[in-house]
């Protein structure tokens, strides 16, 4: 790897729903204020994997894990989990604005965290609002309900209450893919901007927004016997055009997936 | 394919009749009511029954005043106790309790429904009124709004709790995720984005409880002390007004119909008449609340 610091480290993880295996064996570090893209076919582990490093799989009845993840060499299992959560912010693949006014959503996140100072709140809102490239269109009217704005609106809005919280990663799963090719293109842009700050993880099932937007390019697999293989983690640029592994390629060409 | 066809023709209008009825008999209903009412409205007068405080059918004296204050408190009463008491209930159904515990509470507060007015009535006599008559206050007999107040809070449990239960549940699932992720706590994702989440729906089951409470009679007779007297406080305390022996609107009715003749068994139709009225007007009250918070 460069030399640039790791934010995150996966080793030897293993994640079970129940008895079914999701993530095996997965080892891998993701460098600090880079962009790391997770890509591979449908039902890989890809957002399992995601989910993992805020442990949101923790809602998830029946789930159990293996081996270790560490945040800037802490183990993010004997962290505490909200802590953690504030720290590792996420994005969904489906704009979920809570039924609220728009500067509600951007602002609940410190509201949780104890912050009442009014100033202080309208300041975050207005920070986290440009930092996602939404105040322009908001600015005069942040009472208006967040289910009002456009699905992509509503997908700069999300990553906006992520901010808010201040977190040093993003964790973004398919977060373009409810959205029209423009607002798609905005939300690119915008990541690229971000990982000036953040650590950023984003899974992706469009090639060409991997190639796009990632520095990193981790490519997950699974065949008839496992499921969630780690079969290359590379430079993007490496991945794309000079994967080391067959099934890299034969994915990146659009052979299977 | 010819039978088929002609049921699914048929089926239609069949519904449609159903509907009809249904909507025919409220309308008999409602004019039966007011028919048997108006001798009593006439005679008395609207304004007289309702701002009238005393009700002495021997004497033609037929004020309501206490009955809608009787009914008022005793369904004030209830809600405020029996609201948090149902939303936390549903709270624990939806969001904290493992499958196998709710297994066994939800079919219990269901339960709750299904046992008869009477024997609520019986056991409030028989454990709460002697209850709440320790409370130290002078006047206090123990039968009264409150032992009223919180016999009925548990008689709209089961409504509330099922509803405001069902409305937590259909709260997307992505709202939960999408708190959670943003590092709060489970309470305060329940409190901050459930809970208001779910409000329209919360709202909807208090006033069917509203609805309930105003409507209950057989076991609030049994309790209520059934004073015919503006139920006042006992003290310099306004609260102890809880204290003190009252009658329902709907108690008024059962307890005097069996004997009533002339404007007396008018007046009570007319009081029947008023607390049909009180009870569109609360969900007249409700559905208006409900549209603005989707507004
Ligand atoms: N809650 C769950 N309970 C049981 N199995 C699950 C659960 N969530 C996911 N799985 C299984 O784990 C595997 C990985 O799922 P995951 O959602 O992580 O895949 P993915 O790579 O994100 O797929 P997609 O590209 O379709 O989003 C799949 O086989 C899936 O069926
Ligand atoms: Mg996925």
């Amino acid at each position: 790897m460069t030399g640039s610091e790791i934010k995150l480290e996966t080793q030897n993880f293993d994640l079970y729903y129940g008895n079914f295996q999701a993530l095996d064996d997965i080892s891998l570090q993701i460098p600090a204020n880079q962009v790391t893209a997770i890509i591979g076919p449908s039902g890989c582990g890809k957002s399992t994997f995601l989910r993992a490093f805020n442990r949101m799989n923790d809602l998830i009845p029946g789930v159990h894990t293996d081996g270790e993840i560490s945040m800037e060499g802490e183990n993010i299992f004997n962290m505490d989990v909200v802590a953690l959560r504030r720290r590792v912010g996420m994005v969904f693949q489906r704009p979920n604005p809570f039924p609220k006014s728009i500067y509600d959503n951007v602002t609940y996140g410190p509201r949780v965290n104890g912050l009442r100072d009014r100033d202080k709140l309208d300041e975050i809102a207005e920070r986290s609002l440009r930092g996602a490239a939404l105040w322009d269109e908001v600015k005069d009217d942040l009472g208006k309900s967040g289910l009002a704005l456009s699905g992509g609106q509503q997908q700069r809005l999300c990553i906006a209450r992520a901010l808010a919280v201040e977190p040093d990663v993003i964790l973004m799963d398919e977060p373009a893919s409810a959205l029209d090719p423009i607002a798609t293109l905005r939300i690119e842009e915008l990541i690229r901007e971000l990982k000036e700050d953040y650590t950023i993880v984003i899974v992706t099932h469009n090639m060409q927004q991997a190639g796009r937007v990632s520095d990193y390019t981790a490519f997950f697999y699974t065949d008839e016997s496992r499921t969630g293989i780690l079969v290359e983690f590379d430079n993007t640029k490496k991945i794309f055009t000079n994967p080391s592994d067959q099934r890299t390629e034969d994915y990146i060409t659009g052979r299977f997936g | 394919m010819k039978l088929t066809y002609l049921v699914d023709r048929s089926i239609k209008y069949i519904l449609l009749v159903c509907a009809l009825l249904s909507v025919f008999i409220l309308f008999l209903i409602a004019v039966f009511t007011l028919r048997e009412g108006l001798e009593a409205f006439q005679t008395i007068g609207v304004g007289q029954m309702l701002s009238g405080t005393v009700w002495r059918p021997g004497q033609d004296q037929y004020g309501i005043l206490a009955m809608i204050l009787g009914s008022v408190l005793v369904t004030i009463g209830a809600i405020a106790i029996g609201v948090p008491f149902a939303l936390g209930c549903a709270i624990f159904l939806a969001e904290v309790a493992p499958d196998n515990v709710r297994a066994i509470v939800r079919p219990a507060v269901e339960l709750l429904a299904g046992i008869p007015s009477v024997v609520y009535g019986l056991v409030g006599m028989v454990v709460l009124v002697p209850m709440v008559r320790q409370i130290p206050v002078p006047g206090n007999s123990g039968y009264g709004l409150l032992s009223a107040s919180i016999v009925l809070a548990v008689m709209i449990l089961p409504t509330i709790t099922n509803i405001a239960e069902d409305a937590i549940r259909a709260v997307p699932q992505s709202y939960r995720e999408g708190a959670f992720a943003l590092g709060s706590t489970h309470w305060q994702t329940i409190t901050g984005v459930i809970l208001p989440a779910a409000r329209s729906g919360i709202i909807a089951g208090i006033i069917l409880g509203v609805g309930r409470a105003l409507g209950e009679t057989m076991a609030m007779i049994m309790v209520i002390g059934n004073s015919v007297v503006l139920p006042k406080p006992l003290n310099d305390n306004p609260i102890t007004i809880f204290l003190r022996q009252a009658r329902t609107l709907t108690g008024n009715i059962a307890v005097e119909i069996g004997y009533a003749t002339g404007v007396h068994e008018s007046a009570l139709f007319a009081t029947g008449v008023i607390l049909f009225m009180l009870i569109m007007l609360v969900n007249i009250a409700a559905r208006m609340l409900m549209k603005e918070r989707h507004a």
